[in-house]
Formats: structure tokens, C-alpha cells, sequence
């Protein structure tokens, strides 16, 4: 959250934190992340499957909107109806460009009336930022607070057992993607969210960046008890990917609209006059052509990002891999790609050229991961 | 020398280690490679039988987060292939120098051993080039 002086990735509050844990450090998007910590990718993501993972996220943004007018902002700008929410409910939208094609994937707060947050990705920090202002500026006070405000991730089955003993707040009565201001972690003043990137229950605590560390300090001691841990960027991919959570930059840009992208559910075309709602439209009543596909190797391989897929039948090229990793916990290879609508069915057949080799894939339905 | 660079092997720069018995080489990967890598989660290797020249691709080693070409440090004959890594890919990691090896090549060009780097060699090479 330091200002970049050079090309210098930006480091969080917690990166000395990380280097004193033994964590492989990367440039990731600009900033100096944990990939991984010395248990190792495997080992993260099943301590977050079965115990407490920890994660770094305080390189997300945080843009506040405040005033009388901010609801129909945040209506202008994002897919989904804000009008749905009440004081301390999320729910997670896109940001869409005229052209229907997805700015950013984003969670929106409401706070109060006239003051809602919406977190946003690290990499579209800036990008947001300025499309916020573009759209609806002269609206309400839009106000970046992302280097001041500090991001922690607390998912797995015993995220509630390991917070619980560090505060007040009633988290058992507090459901999925609702959210408490103006209560203390750890003796910091915070907010927490039923909330995660996981596929696990969890929550995302927000706090001062002066409070980062010690709140990070203090959650560690919490979890390692319980088998919890920190985890790094590594485990963090397979555990969305599992979870078949969309990463922005890999599975949705700036192209690709959310209807494609299997977000339909975001998509309230009777919320407002939000922008790209004329563009989805049109996509909604001429019907697709893609979509975002998930599937399962068959053979022997490991879809990466950017590998083609092919038709097994044309044997044409058909799009690309946009994610695809290894699923620890499915026990599979697992991936994600836009293909053909056709293609795109349930049980239809892939070839996905791994460096040469083409090896056959099924796609599947839903999410590879649901917890039990 | 360190644990990590056994001395009774021979290096290259793309961190496979190779291990001279008679006409026979043992061909794998180091141990800086494998912390590089992380998690081994699949291991390609070839057939025995086949025929490789010195930095052609012998296989490949997959991690949860890479994958990486590993080169054959000399040319030769497969003779014999690590089998078990296919199902049991972590040896890579837990045993690197040992349980990991990956394949068995009968030399066919014994003065390209001399291109290779001894253990000292490789450790300055790794200081060098990997900080």
C-alpha cells in the first residue's frame, strides 16, 4: 500500500509478516505477494478445506460512496439490484463498460442509505476508479480508500471457532454476505463480512492498515491451534478454482460480458439503467454464442491458462483455457474456457492442446467443489 | 558442499542433476528446482528406448502453479524410466536425488559429461545466477 516510486511492486502492511513466516514472495499484478508459505501450496489448501486459512488481501480496493444520491450511483454502475440490499447486506455484481463487457467483478456494501463500499480487484484499482468517477462523479462523493484500509481472509469450516474467542461481534447469527461495521478483532476496530473466495464458509475483516499486522498477529495465534494457516496466492487459486470463482483478468476482461461468463444470476436487466444494460440485452434476446465452460481432464494433464482447446470433432480450435490448475480436494485436473455455446453443454467433449498434446476433457456443470 | 548439491553429481543450468555409473547416466531434477516448482502434481517422462540428444526435452514436471521442461543432459539411449512417478509424482519433491530420479540414459557421447557442472561448479552457478 506503499506508492510505487518505480516499476517496484507495491508491498502490503503484511509483507514483513510474510518474509518472517518463510513465504516465497512474487510480483503479482504490481504487488509483492505470498505465493506460497514453507508448508506448501497442497498443505494451504487443505488447511483451509478442513481448519482455517488465512489470506493477505489488503491489496484489494475499497471505494466509498457517500450522499444522498449514492444508491442510484452504485445502481448506474454495477449489474446487479442494489436495491435489494439493506444496511449491512453484500452482494457480489460486475462493473460493465457501454459495450457489456465486464470492467470489474466486485462485491457492493451498503452501509447505511447514503454510503455504500464496494471492494474491487488490486490489479483494476485505478481502472475502477476512474470509470466511477466518468459514469457517475457529479453524483456523490466517491472516495478511494484502499490505501488505508486493511484486508484480511479468514475461510474454512473453523473460521467462526478460531475468530469467535477475538471478539464481540455476534458471529454465529451473522449469515452469508452480510456484514458488521464498528466492531473490535483483536481489541482493533474492524468490520467483518460473512464473506470469501474460497467455497468455504469464512469471513473478510477489514481495519485500519496500522492495525494490519497486529490483527494478522493475532488471528495466527487464534488459527494455529485449530490447524488453521497462512495461505498464499497458490492455494488461493485452486481453492476458487474449485469453488468455479471467476478471476478477473483470467476467466472476465474487458470483452467478455457476464452473460457469457455464467454470471446471468448478477444480471438484474430491471434493476436500473446501468451501463452496458442496452448492450447485455441485446446479447440476452439475440442469445450467446460463447460461454465460460468448466471441465475435468480425462487424460493425463494439467490445463493452463491460455492453452487452446480444440473440437474433438472439427478438430478446429475453439477458444482458449483461461484458468486451469489442479483440484487438491475434487482430486481432479479442473479448468475453465470459453467455447461455443454448443460446446458448452454438460458432458460435451474438449481437446485440450497441452503443450502438443491434446487431451480429452468433459465439461461439467456447477461448481467442481460445493462444501458439505 | 550442501546436503542440496550432493557432490557425486553432475549439473546443468536448466537444474538437472546427473549421476555417472559406467556407460549409464541417472537423470533428474535438483533440489532447487523442486523448491522453485513447489508441489510436483505430474511427472511426463519418455519411453524407454528412445533416443534423446543433450538439451532435448526428457519430460516434463508439473506443479500446482508451473510447468517445466526438464532437458536431458546428455545424449543416449532411455534405458529405463522412473515409472512410479506417474502415480506417486511427490517423490519428486520428497526425494529429488533419490526416489525422484526420472530416467536412465546409456551414454552415446561420454565427452559431453565434461560440459556438465561438478557439484562446486553448480553451487557457484546457482549463487551467480539465482541469488
Amino acid at each position: 500500500m506503499n506508492s510505487p516510486t518505480s516499476s517496484e511492486p507495491r508491498t502490503t502492511p503484511l509483507s514483513q509478516a510474510h518474509r518472517r513466516l518463510g513465504a516465497k514472495m512474487i510480483d503479482f499484478g504490481g504487488w509483492l505477494m505470498p505465493v506460497n508459505y514453507p508448508s506448501g501450496i497442497l498443505e494451504e489448501h487443505k488447511a483451509t478445506r478442513t481448519a482455517v486459512g488465512m489470506f493477505d488481501v489488503c491489496h484489494m480496493g475499497e471505494i466509498h460512496f457517500r450522499g444522498p444520491r449514492a444508491a442510484e450511483a452504485v445502481q448506474r454502475l454495477v449489474t446487479n439490484q442494489v436495491g435489494k440490499l439493506f444496511d449491512g447486506r453484500a452482494m457480489y455484481t460486475v462493473a460493465c463498460n457501454p459495450t457489456g463487457g465486464i470492467v470489474d467483478d466486485l462485491i457492493v456494501y451498503r452501509v447505511k442509505a447514503d454510503h455504500f463500499l464496494i471492494v474491487v480487484n488490486a490489479a483494476n484499482i485505478a481502472k475502477d476508479h476512474r470509470h466511477f468517477l466518468d459514469q457517475v462523479g457529479s453524483w456523490c462523493e466517491i472516495r478511494n480508500a484502499s490505501d488505508e484500509t486493511g484486508l484480511i481472509s479468514f475461510q474454512g469450516p473453523k473460521a467462526q471457532a478460531a475468530l469467535a474467542p477475538l471478539t464481540r461481534a455476534p458471529l454465529a447469527s451473522l449469515k452469508s454476505f452480510h456484514f458488521l461495521t464498528d466492531v473490535e478483532v483483536a481489541g482493533r476496530p474492524a468490520w467483518i463480512a460473512r464473506t470469501g473466495y474460497t467455497g468455504e464458509d469464512g469471513f473478510e475483516i477489514f481495519c485500519a492498515v496500522a492495525d494490519a499486522e497486529p490483527l494478522w498477529q493475532a488471528l495466527l495465534d487464534a488459527c494455529a491451534g485449530l490447524g488453521g494457516k497462512p495461505v498464499g496466492l497458490g492455494a488461493r487459486d485452486t481453492l476458487r478454482l474449485e469453488a468455479r470463482l471467476s478471476l478477473y483478468g483470467n476467466d472476465l476482461n474487458d470483452q467478455t460480458t457476464p452473460l457469457e461468463a455464467g454470471l446471468g444470476w448478477v444480471v438484474k436487466l430491471d434493476a436500473g439503467d446501468f451501463v452496458g444494460r442496452a448492450a447485455l440485452l441485446r446479447q440476452h434476446e439475440a442469445g450467446l454464442t460463447r460461454k465460460l465452460a468448466g471441465f475435468v481432464m480425462l487424460g493425463r494433464g494439467i490445463a493452463r491458462h491460455g492453452y487452446p482447446i480444440h473440437d474433438p470433432a472439427s478438430g478446429a480450435k475453439v477458444g482458449e483455457v483461461t484458468s486451469g490448475t489442479v483440484g487438491p480436494t475434487v482430486g481432479k485436473n479442473i479448468g475453465l474456457g470459453y467455447v461455443p455455446v454448443a460446446l458448452a453443454r454438460a458432458g460435451s467433449r474438449l481437446l485440450i492442446d497441452c503443450r502438443g498434446k491434446p487431451i480429452e476433457a468433459e465439461v461439467v456443470e456447477g461448481p467442481f467443489y460445493r462444501r458439505s | 558442499m550442501s546436503e542440496n548439491v550432493p557432490n557425486d553429481l553432475l549439473y546443468t543450468e536448466d537444474h538437472e542433476w546427473a549421476r555417472q555409473e559406467g556407460n549409464l547416466v541417472t537423470v533428474g531434477i535438483t533440489q532447487f528446482a523442486v523448491e522453485q516448482l513447489g508441489d510436483v502434481t505430474q511427472v511426463e517422462l519418455p519411453r524407454e528406448g528412445e533416443t534423446l540428444k543433450r538439451r532435448e526435452v526428457l519430460g516434463t514436471v508439473e506443479s500446482v502453479k508451473a510447468v517445466s521442461d526438464v532437458y536431458a543432459p546428455i545424449s543416449g539411449k532411455v534405458v529405463k524410466v522412473n515409472s512410479p512417478l506417474h502415480d506417486s509424482p511427490e517423490y519428486v519433491n520428497e526425494e529429488p536425488y533419490d526416489g525422484g530420479w526420472m530416467v536412465q540414459i546409456e551414454i552415446s557421447r561420454p565427452d559431453e559429461l565434461k560440459e556438465l557442472m561438478n557439484a562446486q561448479a553448480y553451487e557457484e552457478f546457482l549463487k551467480e545466477h539465482e541469488g
